[in-house]
């Protein structure tokens, strides 16, 4: 276990979002305190994966994309003149929907992918891989095969290395975009104790559609909502018990009990 | 009492209806008929070729004179003219072959869809330009240019053997460097387009996560396009190589066709190329001699067929990562 150390506090303002004309998201303000996860919860097309992305730029990928407002890590603009988005990604680690490890590199390679690809040293490769993947709880299953591709894993293990592949870069704020939603439930319940135990370390966010998920890794919980032909924004934000068992807002009650979505 | 055996069920995957059956007769004889017509060219060509690959012996391979005058014994020997093809077909696609992927990343991950339909179209109809048009241009239009680029490589590059001329007067215009480039201009359009096809196939999950992770432009490219996709791309150079091997119009306007082995000092005014040289004989050749040029024909046919077999291949070997 990684002892209790203070992570940074993510926090953004005002966010609004469009893809050409179109505006997806409308002020969004949220803070995610450090050592906290945060649940984004809400049904397909709100924006909570849009929203993901402006946390550490990737949205910035889509063609036509454009976003007002800021985000700030520990106080600090994002968007301003002394981050550019590489720097921004490297503190803030991003876990994909579907497992992405890269089919031609071994296990440590995709291990060390990360430090590659964003041209910085590497200290002690094979303590940083070890750690990592000891983070991400798959050390074990794979100590004696680190040398294998990295796609001869089961689809689980291919999602844990892709966190520890995240956790390589050493982040202060790890963004999940439904990272369980294509594993088993075995799976799904060892990546949840995976994010409890990195909580103690980090800044967790992470996008699900599964309610019960969200319950059993959150502390806090944003449900987002898009009303027909209007962008998507927050309904109700406060902690994952409230949201569930006394939320204020009719629609947030609706949600959380199935009533649509 | 004991069960009885299961009775299988007749499984069918044939026609079902009379007009299946007529597409899928139709279909199979196209299917078949394209073996059949590789066989019989294959045949027709060395029927025609065996009397003088029985004459001139093995050295038809790899001797390097020609007599072809009346009175005189033939002396027939292609080995300048497959050395050249090979020698231009590989300068080809040297040039070819980063234009290609730079062609094909910038379709695939730059452009935005309406420009990248045109660069797209516009390199396809380059593919379709008849090979006479690309020759005369590369006469006219092309050789004064690359004379120009071939004395700056001669002045500062001189020391390296490729570059190196003996004699300034018998150089530069004909020379393998210029047919090298017409070749590439030709198979620029084959080798980008496989290469579209397989960057555009790559997961873009993939790259999603590599700049998620931190990754540059370049550096997506280098260590993860590129890797993920190389089977693919070697495929297709390997594709255009065939193609480059084979060209003949194009070459025979462009170079000046020698039996003086040209082992690969570009800029030199002597190359040769398999096919443009039975291009350049068929017209006033004996009955003896056309034997000899589909000998020649034959090896080419033989090289292009490795070479395509080879491509297939890797390409084949090569598992692009599909998008679900």
């Amino acid at each position: 276990m990684t002892s209790l150390t203070t992570a940074s506090t993510l926090s953004t303002e005002d966010i609004s979002v469009w893809f050409g004309q179109r505006q997806v998201l409308s002020d969004v303000n949220l803070t995610f305190p450090g050592n906290k996860v945060t649940a984004l919860i809400g049904p397909s097309g709100c924006g909570k994966s849009t929203f993901l992305r402006t946390l550490n730029r990737m949205h910035e990928l889509i063609p036509g994309a454009g976003l007002s407002g800021s985000v700030f890590l520990d106080g600090e603009d994002i968007y301003g003149a002394d981050f550019d988005a590489v720097s921004v990604r490297i503190k803030i680690g991003m876990v994909f929907q579907k497992p992405n490890p890269f089919p031609t590199m071994s296990i440590k390679d995709n291990i060390l992918s990360g430090l590659r690809l964003s041209g910085r040293k590497i200290g002690n490769a094979e303590e940083l891989v070890e750690t990592s993947l000891r983070r991400a709880s798959i050390w074990n299953e794979v100590k004696d095969r680190l040398n294998d591709q990295a796609i001869s894993l089961s689809g689980g293990q291919q999602q844990r290395l892709c966190i520890a592949r995240s956790l390589a870069m050493d982040p202060e704020v790890l963004l999940m975009d439904e990272p369980c939603s294509a594993l088993d439930p075995g799976s799904t319940r060892r990546i949840e104790e995976t994010i409890k135990e990195l909580s103690s370390s980090m800044t967790i966010v992470i996008v699900t559609h599964n309610m019960q998920q969200a319950q059993r890794v959150s502390d806090q919980t944003a449900f987002f909502l898009a009303d027909d032909n209007t962008p998507g924004g927050v309904v109700e934000f406060g902690a994952t018990e409230q949201i569930f068992n006394g939320p204020i807002d009719q629609r947030t009650n609706d949600y959380v009990n199935g009533h649509f979505g | 009492m004991t069960k009885p055996a299961p009775v299988r069920r007749k499984l069918s995957a044939g026609p079902l209806s009379t007009g299946d059956k007529w597409f899928f007769r139709s279909t199979s004889i196209a299917a078949y008929f394209s073996f059949v017509l590789v066989a019989l060219v294959l045949i027709f060509l060395f029927l025609k070729a065996w009397p003088a690959l029985q004459e001139q012996g093995f050295e038809f391979v790899y001797g390097t004179k020609w007599v072809a005058e009346e009175g005189q014994p033939l002396i027939m020997q292609i080995g300048p003219m497959i050395w050249g093809s090979m020698l231009i077909a590989l300068v080809g696609v040297l040039i070819a072959t980063p234009m290609a992927i730079s062609l094909a990343y910038m379709i695939v991950f730059m452009l935005g869809s309406r420009l990248a339909k045109v660069a797209t179209t516009l390199i396809d109809l380059l593919a379709a330009l008849p090979s006479v048009i690309i020759g005369l241009w590369g006469f006219y239009v092309f050789t004064p240019v690359a004379i120009n680029w071939e004395t700056t490589l001669h002045q500062y590059l001189g020391w390296i053997p490729l570059f190196k001329v003996e004699n300034v007067d018998n150089a530069f215009r004909g020379s393998p460097f210029i047919a090298g480039w017409i070749v590439a201009v030709m198979i620029v359009p084959i080798v980008t387009s496989v290469t579209r096809e397989i960057f555009s196939q790559l997961d873009k999950d993939l790259i999603n996560g590599a700049i998620a992770l931190g990754g540059s432009r370049l550096s997506v490219f280098r260590k993860v396009i590129l890797p993920t996709s190389s089977g693919g791309v070697v495929g297709g150079v390997l594709l255009g190589l065939g193609r480059a091997l084979g060209e003949t119009v194009a070459i025979f306007y462009v170079l000046q066709i020698s039996f003086d082995i040209n082992w690969g000092q570009l800029l030199e005014s002597h190359g040769g190329g398999v096919a443009s040289w039975i291009l350049a004989r068929f017209g006033e050749a004996s009955s003896g001699e056309i034997s000899g040029l589909m000998a020649a024909g034959l090896v080419l046919f033989v090289i292009t067929l490795i070479v395509n077999f080879i491509a297939n291949t890797i390409v084949n070997r090569s598992q692009p990562w599909r998008k679900d």
